[in-house]
């Protein structure tokens, strides 16, 4: 699935150099479901966006699929985006006068599907993360764990061959956190693959795979070596 | 998806859409208004034009007069003119008859020149003049001290007189002037005639140009109806031009507005005002109408070229010479309301720019988000912008209804604009002479004095602070501001292109927006 060589990526920040990845090489195959683990500023949500298509690295590649997403066009990317890629995001982002249900809506545009077909398969998104009777509502008039659902159903609705997480679970109580690394899990069991950030041990254990990043370099604390 | 995001954004920022539509608004409504106005005014210019002109004409042919061609109006009053009354004072009058100052006749063989140039579809001559009856009432010479005259008699020195209008030695003169339009009967399709129809009595035929035995025209006349009123004069009276009665036969008014004065006050056949002011095969000025208005400026340069010692304007140089109210307004529509426009315009787009890209930056995480599902830029460009274009609608359609209201306004005041194209000129006043310490008013030569005396002088003291009034050619006009397909175009245009630019503007923005964005707001 993502063939990743010698990544790195800088940023310059307050008139210095910041090193968010340096040199990751990297392979994850398909059906994983991989955490990644570190602390903050260690590289995490820049490997994320990496993965997830949405910004360039300074050097190295990441491979998607047989899709160089370093040196493929801004349309290329953004239709990778749209079909292949289901991202989740740690403060949920979903637009606040949009309903759930325009919400999950929202990522089946950029594919171009008939209005009717998008109500449909947008409506069997809610209901598949349990959701169905709460389409109408919008976000402000659901709780954190039902608009982490309603952004899981997001990413879940244009059928992606891949999910990444941002910290699924970071804004949640434990109850509802459990139940969203259920539905994650289910998710993989159904065979996608899955790559969560997150800051929870409890959350990272239980994945197939787990990595840590720290100071933009990644390693593996499962013993599976797959770099 | 498109309109639903849309109309939930707009519902949801209620405070922005008000205050971005409500700008466009004021500003549409206010180029309105400006425009339909900017038109009334030059419809009126126009209907001025036509009034004093003539429909359809194109080009006007007049001879600037020389300095000294014509002497200053002079009257001369012998010692036994007049009509001497009871108590010895003598009541004179006296007309005289010429062309209007600062113009000058010339020969109608000009008329012939000009209709045989190319292009030309109509033209006819006239021969405007200006009458003057000179007219007062002096005291009886006789009783006045023996040996002294005018010049000599100083303060205190007339006090044994008696006569005159206020029964003490004193004078009094008027003064009435107005004009008189020799036109050509038989041609009505360019010139004064075209705006001109008929109130009371009969019109002017072609007949009555050599009416008489021998050819000479019908000393008749007919005039304008605003004058005649002034005047208090009516069908069947006569008025005086010249050493000649003329019986009005008429009265007419201008085709333009009702009570709108025609170009002059009295109109006789050509043949007649020549013979009145002794110019014959004299005119003083042509009117031309060309086949179409891409040929007028051929024309007149063929006429310049033809007759290079006339003046020659076209319409547009006819309207430049419009004064008046009417002026003041066209100049206050194309300065103030021109640049006020043009002002509240760039404030309205300028609050909508802002308050667009304001909102793309408060919805940076929103928008990141949509490019992070897939979304194209140019989708969410186009987002951004139907919202403001939405808005910019928005404010349109209030500014639409608002600029009509303001423009129904406008029409319902009535407001009346004065316009002329001959400038100032004295006319229609009486005068009234002498005063206290004057020594008199001067007599004639060799007619010996007729001077009041001082101590007599203030009943007949002379209001001279009006004396100077405007011309008789004097336009008044209705402005009317009309409602076109234009101004509502331009309203439309106007919203349309104003929501365009700022949602361009802010969908630039927001297509610099890395999807990255959505992860770092958070991250």
């Amino acid at each position: 699935m993502y063939e990743i060589t010698d990544l790195t990526k800088t940023y310059a920040a307050q008139g210095r150099t910041v090193r968010a990845l340096d040199g990751v090489s990297l392979r994850i195959g398909a059906g994983e479901l991989v955490s990644v683990q570190g602390p903050t500023g260690g590289g995490k949500s820049t490997l994320l966006q990496m993965l997830g298509a949405m910004d360039r690295p300074s050097s190295g590649t990441v491979v998607l699929d047989g899709t160089d997403l370093t040196t493929a066009s801004d349309r290329v990317l953004a239709e990778v985006r749209a079909r292949t890629i289901g991202f989740v995001f740690q403060g949920f982002n979903l637009i606040p006068t949009l309903t759930a249900q325009e919400n999950v809506e929202t990522a089946l545009v950029p594919a171009r599907v008939p209005g009717a077909e998008r109500a449909e398969r947008a409506r069997a998104a809610l209901a598949s993360v349990g959701l169905g009777d709460r389409g109408h509502h919008l976000p402000v008039e659901l709780s954190g764990g039902q608009q982490q659902r309603v952004a899981i159903a997001r990413a879940l609705v244009k059928n992606p061959a891949v999910l990444l997480a941002d910290e699924p679970t970071g804004n949640l109580d434990e109850e509802t956190r459990d139940e969203i690394v259920e539905l994650l899990e289910g998710l993989w069991h159904d065979g996608l693959t899955v790559v969560m950030v997150t800051h929870d041990s409890a959350v990272a254990r239980r994945a197939e795979r787990r990595l840590r990043i720290a100071g933009g370099t990644v390693s593996e604390l499962t013993p599976a070596a797959r770099t | 998806m498109f309109f639903t995001y849309l109309r939930r954004e707009l519902r949801h920022r209620r405070r922005q859409t008000a205050v971005v539509a409500i700008g466009m608004a004021v500003a549409v409504a206010l180029v309105m208004v400006v425009n339909s106005v900017s038109t009334g005014v030059s419809d009126a210019q126009d209907d001025v034009l036509d009034s004093v002109y003539g429909i359809g004409t194109d080009i006007t042919v007049t001879q600037t007069g020389a300095p000294g061609d014509r002497a200053p109006g002079r009257f001369e009053v012998g010692a036994e003119d007049g009509e001497v009354g009871e108590d010895g004072s003598r009541a004179f009058a006296q007309n005289n008859v010429a062309v209007e100052r600062g113009t000058a006749s010339f020969d109608d063989d000009a008329l012939t020149t000009v209709a045989q140039i190319d292009d030309v579809a109509a033209t006819t001559g006239t021969l405007t003049l200006s009458s003057t009856t000179f007219s007062g009432e002096v005291p009886d010479t006789a009783a006045l001290p023996e040996g002294a005259d005018a010049g000599e008699r100083g303060p205190g020195q007339g006090q044994g007189a008696a006569g005159g209008p206020d029964g003490a030695g004193g004078s009094a003169f008027s003064l009435d002037t107005f004009s008189v339009t020799g036109v050509d009967p038989g041609s009505d399709a360019v010139g004064p005639l075209t705006t001109v129809s008929l109130v009371d009595g009969r019109a002017l035929g072609t007949d009555d140009s050599a009416a008489g035995d021998d050819g000479t025209p019908a000393t008749v006349t007919v005039l304008d109806a605003t004058y005649a009123a002034s005047a208090d004069l009516a069908v069947g009276d006569t008025v005086t031009v010249g050493d000649e009665d003329l019986e009005v036969i008429g009265t007419v008014g201008s085709t333009t507005g009702d009570g709108v004065a025609t170009g002059s006050d009295a109109y006789v056949t050509l043949p007649l005002a020549q013979s009145l002011a002794d110019l014959d095969g004299q005119l003083t000025d042509v009117y031309v109408q060309a086949d179409s208005a891409t040929a007028i400026d051929a024309v007149a340069e063929d006429i310049s070229a033809a007759l290079p010692e006339v003046t020659v304007s076209t319409q547009s140089d006819l309207a430049s010479s419009v004064t008046g109210s009417l002026a003041s307004a066209s100049d206050l529509v194309s300065t103030l309301g021109l640049w006020l426009s043009v002002v509240v315009l760039v404030a309205a787009v300028g609050i909508a720019i802002l308050l667009t890209v304001s909102g793309v930056t408060r919805r940076t995480r929103e928008l990141g988000t949509l490019k992070a599902l897939g979304w194209p830029g140019r989708r969410v460009v186009g987002q951004v912008a139907g919202e403001s274009l939405v808005q910019g609608l928005l404010g349109g359609a209030v500014g639409l209804v608002l600029g009509l209201v303001a423009i129904a306004v406008v029409n319902a005041l009535g407001i009346t604009l004065s316009g002329t194209t001959g400038g100032f000129a004295i006319g229609g006043q009486e005068r009234t002479g002498g005063g206290p310490g004057t020594g008199a008013a001067g007599g004639g030569p060799g007619a010996g004095a007729a001077g009041g005396g001082s101590g007599a002088g203030e009943a007949a003291s002379g209001p001279f602070g009006n004396a100077v009034d405007q011309a008789a050619g004097a336009v008044d006009v209705v402005l009317h501001a009309p409602v076109s397909p234009t101004v509502v175009a331009i309203a439309i245009g106007i919203a349309v292109l104003g929501g365009l630019l700022a949602g361009i503007v802010g969908g630039a923005r927001a297509a610099r927006l890395r999807p990255a964005e959505a992860l770092r707001s958070v991250a």
